[in-house]
């Protein structure tokens, strides 16, 4: 049934995109827009597309453009999920019922939502389809805050980060709690198969993204995204912002087959300190004062221990 | 198809509910996608039944909630068949934010609405509270006044919906219990005459389609905005010629006639009660009685609340002297919705009848034709007089003190 492309090298696959155009007002520098293009090159198969309300989705369907050359929805910040899951439905009704043309092929079905869509208020809908199996694949553009409305923490935005509602200050160190662990409830949804990715491992990524789309039932991708606007780097470094994170173990990368066998997918050579990832990101920046260092090394420690628990876990096949 | 053919009787004993379905069987919907609610749940129980026996051969997906279920009726609609749903209340409540955009993105869609009271106070009953919060999400409103009425609008619905020059979805009122639970006699039409009244559903824009990749629920600014809402608005505005259309056609097949404003003894009516749902057959009684009495009495129900039939209500409320508007749901500090909509249309004519505003049956309270009689009395007053003599807006059957506004 494969109708994945063949990925040979970067150069190939980069130069492969059609159906995610340019055409969009996403910030410069923004890895929404190079996670879509790996996601889409990934495969050759039609394909369903929903976007969730956020930066992804207004920046690009604006009427009358499109930057989508596949068939695509929006419909709210929340169900996403379900946009793509009727879709399904509707397609296995009209192949049971034989009113697909002939040689009809089977599409792949995609939602896309933020950490905001995903973590938080989507999060009934997105339990909803994993618990009714519906055959879609679920992408997080995990950017660890409400972007589009201007940089409001989420259930994603992790300890110690200044966000507008979550603020540093001088009587508070910024967001309070740690990030939520979506892979873990997402694995014990039962789900075949859910992968964390990053835009700068692409080569992970597309196998991932192909494992994904080889799958039968829902699948859940986690994918870091850097966000130049409200992480305050540079936009030309992106991918080194995401490298930090890959490299610092802060985000690392792996998957769950069938809620069980984990597999860690990238090891780093020289993993670096988490306080090199954190000194890159300005928002951050105040917790480089005696006052608020404690909260570097506490991370580091969970970091660690978060590490320790994978490679256990990966190791017991359990 | 691979579907069972059901065997039916010409005339068979459904409640409403069951009538509901009974019609999303035979319009063969490709998906259905629901979440329980009182008392629309038997039309989905009945419709599961229906797909377990294998006399649906589509896609029947319980989600969880009735913001699911909406999101995945957009999804499967864009995607490109026929899609219902049914709801109620607190539901529909739920489903709000989904209806503007099904209509915006002009998608087809049935929603079987079993009416009943929204909270607080939680309550169970049908009155109108969930019909008129929805009466301006875009979609087209079509009431019923019996089983047999849900029945065959409910099949009108997919025709009117799905018409090339509308491409709106559709809602199907019937009262919580008083038509879902009473089980009344339906004469049936068989399942080919039923398919064939339908048709097969038309794909626009289908996401299936995949020689033509489209873009559902684009973002605009002010620069295309209103433009996108003008041509939706001129869209269900131009949906009555095709309502009644499709009302003719399926009188042919049925012998059932509906109107987009249907009247009782209204040619020499002096007084007028205007009312929704099963009350509108109730008021016939009451104006049969005191048409015994002398009295001049019809009455008048809006078949379909949207697009609203302002020109010939006015036209039918012309020659009359004293209207009561009864409305079934808290006004929440104004007037009821039914009166504003009826004095909107009277106001651009040249009579100036005397209205007023009855706020009625709540939370499924009675309304017994004594209570109508005596509403149609103190019209006949105010007719006599040319003036009102009681307040604009009263509460009847509601204990306690006499609760009435504006002008007492
Ligand atoms: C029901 C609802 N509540 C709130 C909003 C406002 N809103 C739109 S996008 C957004 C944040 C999106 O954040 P996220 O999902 O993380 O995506 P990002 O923009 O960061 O890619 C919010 C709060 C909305 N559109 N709908
Ligand atoms: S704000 Fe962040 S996520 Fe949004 S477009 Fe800009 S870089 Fe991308």
């Amino acid at each position: 049934m494969s109708n994945q492309k063949e990925i040979k090298n970067l150069k190939s696959f980069s130069t492969a995109a059609e159906r995610f155009e340019g055409a969009h007002v996403l910030c410069p520098g923004c890895a929404h827009s190079i996670i879509v293009r790996e996601i889409l090159n990934a495969t050759n198969d039609n394909l369903v597309v929903s976007a969730a309300t956020g930066c992804l989705e207004v920046c690009t369907a604006i009427y009358p453009h499109t930057s989508w050359d596949c068939s695509w929805i929006h419909i709210g910040f929340e169900n996403s999920s379900t946009a793509v899951a009727g879709a399904e439905s509707m397609y296995n009704a009209l192949r049971n019922k034989g009113r697909l043309p002939e040689g009809y092929k089977a599409p792949k079905f995609v939602a896309f939502g933020g950490d905001g869509a995903t973590y938080d208020i989507g999060f009934q809908w997105l339990s909803g389809c994993f618990e009714r199996g519906h055959n879609m694949m679920y992408v997080c553009l995990d950017n660890e805050v409400y972007a589009n409305t201007g940089g409001q923490r989420s259930s994603s935005t992790p300890i110690g980060a200044s966000a507008t509602t979550s603020p540093a200050g001088s009587t508070s160190y910024g967001e309070k709690k740690n990030k939520k662990d979506m892979l873990s409830i997402m694995a014990a949804h039962g789900a075949p198969y859910v992968a964390q990715v990053a835009p700068n491992k692409w080569k992970d990524m597309v196998k991932k993204i192909q494992t994904g789309f080889e799958t039968e039932g829902p699948v859940f991708i986690n994918a870091m995204s850097a966000c130049t606007t409200e992480w305050k780097f540079p936009i030309h470094k992106t991918v080194e912002a995401s490298d930090l994170a890959v490299d610092s173990l802060v985000f690392p990368l792996y998957e769950i087959i069938n809620g069980k066998e984990l597999n860690i997918t990238y090891r780093p050579k020289n993993v670096v300190p988490v306080r090199d990832y954190l000194a890159f990101q300005p928002r951050f920046k105040h917790l480089f004062t005696p006052q608020y260092e404690y909260i570097i090394d506490e991370w580091q420690k969970r970091v660690d221990a978060q590490w320790d628990y994978l490679q256990r876990r990966e190791e017991a096949r359990v | 198809m691979n579907k069972k053919i059901m065997d039916i009787d010409s005339v068979e004993v459904w409640d409403g509910n069951m009538a509901a379905a009974q019609a999303l069987r035979q319009a063969d919907v490709d998906v259905v996608a629901a979440y329980p609610i009182t008392p629309s749940t038997p039309t989905v129980e009945n419709y599961a039944g229906f797909h377990a026996n294998g006399y649906v051969d589509g896609e029947f997906v319980m989600v969880e909630s009735e913001h699911a279920a909406m999101s995945a009726c957009v999804g499967a609609a864009a995607a490109g068949g026929r899609v219902a749903t049914a709801t109620s209340s607190q539901g529909f409540a739920l489903m709000i934010e989904v209806l503007y955009q099904a209509s915006g993105m002009r998608l087809p869609i049935t929603l079987v609405q079993v009416n009943r009271a929204l909270a607080a106070p939680l309550n169970v009953n049908g009155d109108h509270s969930d019909m008129y919060l929805g009466r301006d999400s875009g979609w087209i409103n079509t009431c019923a006044f019996s089983p047999q009425e849900a029945y065959d609008l409910t099949l009108c619905s997919f025709k009117i919906g799905e018409h090339l020059d509308v491409r709106l979805p559709v809602i199907v009122n019937q009262d919580g219990f008083m038509t879902s639970h009473t089980a009344q006699n339906v004469i049936t039409l068989d399942d080919e005459t039923a398919d064939k009244f339908v048709g097969p559903y038309k794909q626009v824009n289908a996401m299936l389609d995949f020689s033509k990749p489209v873009t559902h629920g684009v973002q605009t600014e002010e620069n295309w905005h209103f433009e996108h809402k003008a041509k939706q608005h001129a869209a269900l505005m131009a949906s009555t010629k095709v309502i009644d259309e499709v009302f003719a056609e399926f009188e042919k097949v049925s012998g059932r006639k509906y109107n987009r404003l249907e009247t009782y003894k209204m040619e020499d009516a002096e007084v007028a009660i205007v009312a929704l749902g099963t009350t509108y057959e109730s008021a016939q009684l009451a104006a049969d009685k005191m048409r015994a009495q002398g009295i001049k009495a019809g009455v008048v129900a809006p078949r379909v609340l949207r697009p609203f039939p302002l020109e010939e209500l006015a036209a039918t409320l012309q020659n009359v002297k004293a209207i009561a508007c009864m409305d079934r749901s808290a006004p929440g500090g104004t007037v009821g919705a039914l009166y504003n909509e009826v004095c909107g249309a009277l106001f651009n004519t040249p009579a100036r009848p005397v209205v007023s505003n009855i706020i009625y049956g709540l939370g499924g309270r009675d309304m017994t034709i004594a209570t109508l009689c005596e509403i149609y009395a103190e019209l006949d007053k105010d007719a006599k007089s040319g003036k009102r003599n009681g307040a604009l807006q009263r509460f009847v059957g509601v204990r306690g003190p006499e609760l009435s506004f504006y002008n007492k």
